[in-house]
């Protein structure tokens, strides 16, 4: 992985927002921020006995791009289908965009995009048609607007050209582009995607991304499950991560990589040397390779290594700050079974 | 942070769709600009939807979905089609089929006055035609939406659920209407062609204007669209029950097929007035003179009744049900 200077940067503020570290469940957000998504002891348990979701503590900040993570089967379907109150949960409780559910759905879900567990449409009409059916069961939609916004929605996910083809015709991915371009009927405050790249070719991932990042951009926040680390690990601020119904870590995501250490590799040929400027800058864990030395970087800023090597007459032929993966993070909250590349 | 690494990450995506490629999927990125673009184009401010306008919109919604439906038109066209043939067969074999034993009554008068079709082509059709078209049109109306998954899109957008069910109840009683009327237009219009037409003999016996038999008609296909609509509550809550709408359909299909059977059995008549089936055909009163509303009264109140407990069901039952479909 090629480290650009953004991220050093970025490592260099690692240490301030270590504080609360990567507690499970540990709500470190500003004082008074306002919380898009919460819920305080969620649980829901079918008719078999099985715990599906396990007394969650979710806390989305407002704003934030959220990523909600977790192997195939670890609540996190369920928990959406509570959120939009399609399942009563058995007990606990949550708030949407600061309305107290499941009483205010009927208000709420209006300014909530949302794509669960897939596309569904009626396959014997038109993606227009299709987008049409859910505006109309919108009861705050306008329906003087309603031909306006279905055009831009369908603009924006790049499905105009298709607008007027019958669903049934549509290929996996122009389905899943269908679903999204449905949860931007609207202007929305919060957006509940479910798997939102599933079914798309690299490109379509890459476009979705985009599209995330752009809505967010505009203040929306965004609330987005996956299994594919990769994928949050580009788009998102926070994250939660589940396993087996119960929610094992949540945060921004520079603190659950900041849970495990920032190291920086010095490539050089005077090994010794360089290994006693690190020492000397009072860097811990130093391993000495062949051809190069690394240590924990700790609170220490990149620049002032450099510096120091170089003052030192250390011969630099690389410098880089590796900071840990997502998913070397989640691999060390869940252990193994994590399916991480899904 | 987050904002900053927010910022990071758009920049890095402009950078990124800056470089010029040939990408043959480029095209679609620049759909995506232009609707960047198109963002900016002026939507007028939503304005507040009266519940009353958005209530009719979605039930405009929903009826045009049903009556787009390849497979309801298709069962629209056999209902139009049935009277049809029973007018051509009884014009062909007007003279010669008499041996003046089993047919009704009614039928034996069509020769005489083709308004009596339309009469006759509702009292056939009502026993078993009418009742499985509205068994599937309402056993399919949740069921069906579960069984694709719209089900739930429906209810995050948010339809509302009571207000989804009275939606696709007065979609249901809206196609009963559509499919009595199909039957009894049908049959009008071809008693008209094949048969003579002018004053009406009662059954009773007396005489009443041409007009005054078509109005009578009318109160005929709304007696009838009770009826059905009162068979499409019962499966409208079994609908609520299934996510196969198959299995909401056969459900009504069977629980029509079981009441006319134990009407037939005449130990169980006891049990006659209690079923649904047993008061549809009965509109014969608009056929004396005066119009006897004795029968028809009770079978509007029955009608009610089963209307009334079968949406509770189903009110109960979709309010509280779990949508993991």
């Amino acid at each position: 992985m090629s480290r650009t200077p953004t991220d050093a940067g970025l490592a260099a503020d690692v240490p301030g927002s270590r504080v609360g570290g990567p507690g499970g469940g540990s709500r470190r957000e500003v004082p008074g921020a306002e919380l898009s998504i919460v819920t305080s002891g969620l649980t829901k348990r079918f008719g078999s006995g099985q715990v599906a979701v396990d007394a969650l503590d979710l806390a989305v900040p407002s704003g934030s791009v959220f990523g909600f993570l977790g192997p195939n089967g670890s609540g996190k379907t369920t928990t959406i289908r509570m959120l939009l109150g399609l399942v009563a949960p058995t007990a606990g409780e949550w708030r949407l965009l600061g309305t107290p559910m499941p009483g205010g759905v009927g208000g709420v879900l209006s300014r909530v995009g949302a794509l669960v567990e897939g596309p569904a449409f009626y396959p014997y009409l038109s993606g227009e048609a299709n987008l049409r059916r859910y505006d109309a069961a919108d009861p705050s939609a306008d329906p003087r607007t309603v031909s306006t916004r279905i055009g831009l929605a369908l603009e924006r996910v790049g499905l105009a050209a298709a607008a007027g083809k019958r669903y049934r015709a549509y290929s996996l991915g122009m389905r899943q582009r269908l679903a999204i371009a449905a949860t931007l009927l609207g202007p929305r405050e919060l957006l509940i995607l479910d798997e939102p790249t599933n079914g798309l070719d690299p490109q379509g991932t890459r476009e979705v991304r985009g599209l995330v990042k752009e809505i967010a951009a505009e203040g929306t926040t965004v609330f987005v499950s996956s299994h594919l680390l990769a994928e949050v690990e580009q788009m998102c601020s926070h994250v939660a991560v589940m396993r087996t119904g119960r929610l094992v870590a949540q945060g921004p995501i520079a603190d659950l990589r900041a849970s495990e250490t920032v190291r920086i590799r010095v490539e050089t040929p005077d090994v010794e040397e360089a290994a006693a400027v690190l020492a000397g800058l009072g860097l811990p864990e130093i391993r000495l390779g062949d051809g190069d030395v690394s240590a924990a970087l700790g609170a220490g800023l990149p620049e002032r290594v450099c510096a120091a090597l170089v003052t030192g007459g250390v011969a630099v032929r690389g410098l880089a700050v590796q900071r840990p993966t997502l998913e070397d993070v989640f691999v060390g909250l869940t252990g193994e079974g994590f399916d991480v590349d899904g | 942070m987050s904002t900053v690494s927010g910022k990071e990450a758009v920049s890095t995506e402009k950078a990124t769709r800056a470089v010029p490629d040939h990408d043959p999927a480029r095209g679609r990125d620049q759909a995506m600009t232009a609707g960047q673009a198109a963002g900016g184009r002026p939507i007028p401010p939503p304005r507040a939807v009266s519940a009353p306008r958005a209530w009719l919109r979605l039930l405009g919604s929903e009826v045009g979905l049903t009556f787009r439906r390849p497979r309801n038109l298709a069962m629209l066209g056999v209902l139009t089609v049935i009277p049809v043939l029973i007018g051509i067969a009884l014009r062909m074999f007007a003279g010669t089929g008499g041996d003046g034993t089993g047919a009704p009554m009614i039928f034996e008068r069509i020769t005489g006055n083709g308004l009596f079709l339309t009469f006759a082509a509702l009292s056939l059709l009502v026993q078993l035609m009418l009742p499985v078209c509205v068994a599937v049109v309402a056993g399919d109306s949740i069921a069906g939406e579960a069984g694709i998954g719209t089900l739930r899109y429906l209810l995050a957008a948010p339809a509302g659920r009571t207000r989804l069910l009275a939606v696709k109840y007065a979609c249901v009683v809206v196609f009963c209407l559509a499919a009595v009327t199909a039957v009894a237009l049908s049959a009008l219009l071809v008693g008209l062609l094949l048969f003579p037409a002018g004053p009406i003999t009662l059954l009773s016996g007396g005489t009443i204007p041409f007009l005054d038999g078509v109005l009578r008609i009318g109160v005929v296909v709304l007696y009838v669209t009770a009826g059905m609509a009162a068979l499409g509550a019962v499966a409208l809550a079994l609908s609520t029950l299934t996510e196969v709408s198959v299995g909401a359909i056969a459900s009504t299909v069977v629980i029509v097929i079981a009441a006319q059977v134990l009407r037939a059995v005449p130990q169980l008549s006891v049990l006659q007035p209690y079923l649904l089936t047993e008061w549809w055909s009965g509109f014969d009163g608009v056929l004396r003179d005066p119009v006897a509303i004795g029968d028809m009264g009770q079978g509007l109140l029955v009608f009610a009744a089963y209307a009334a407990v079968f949406c509770s069901i189903a009110w109960a039952r979709f309010t509280g049900k779990d949508i993991t479909a």
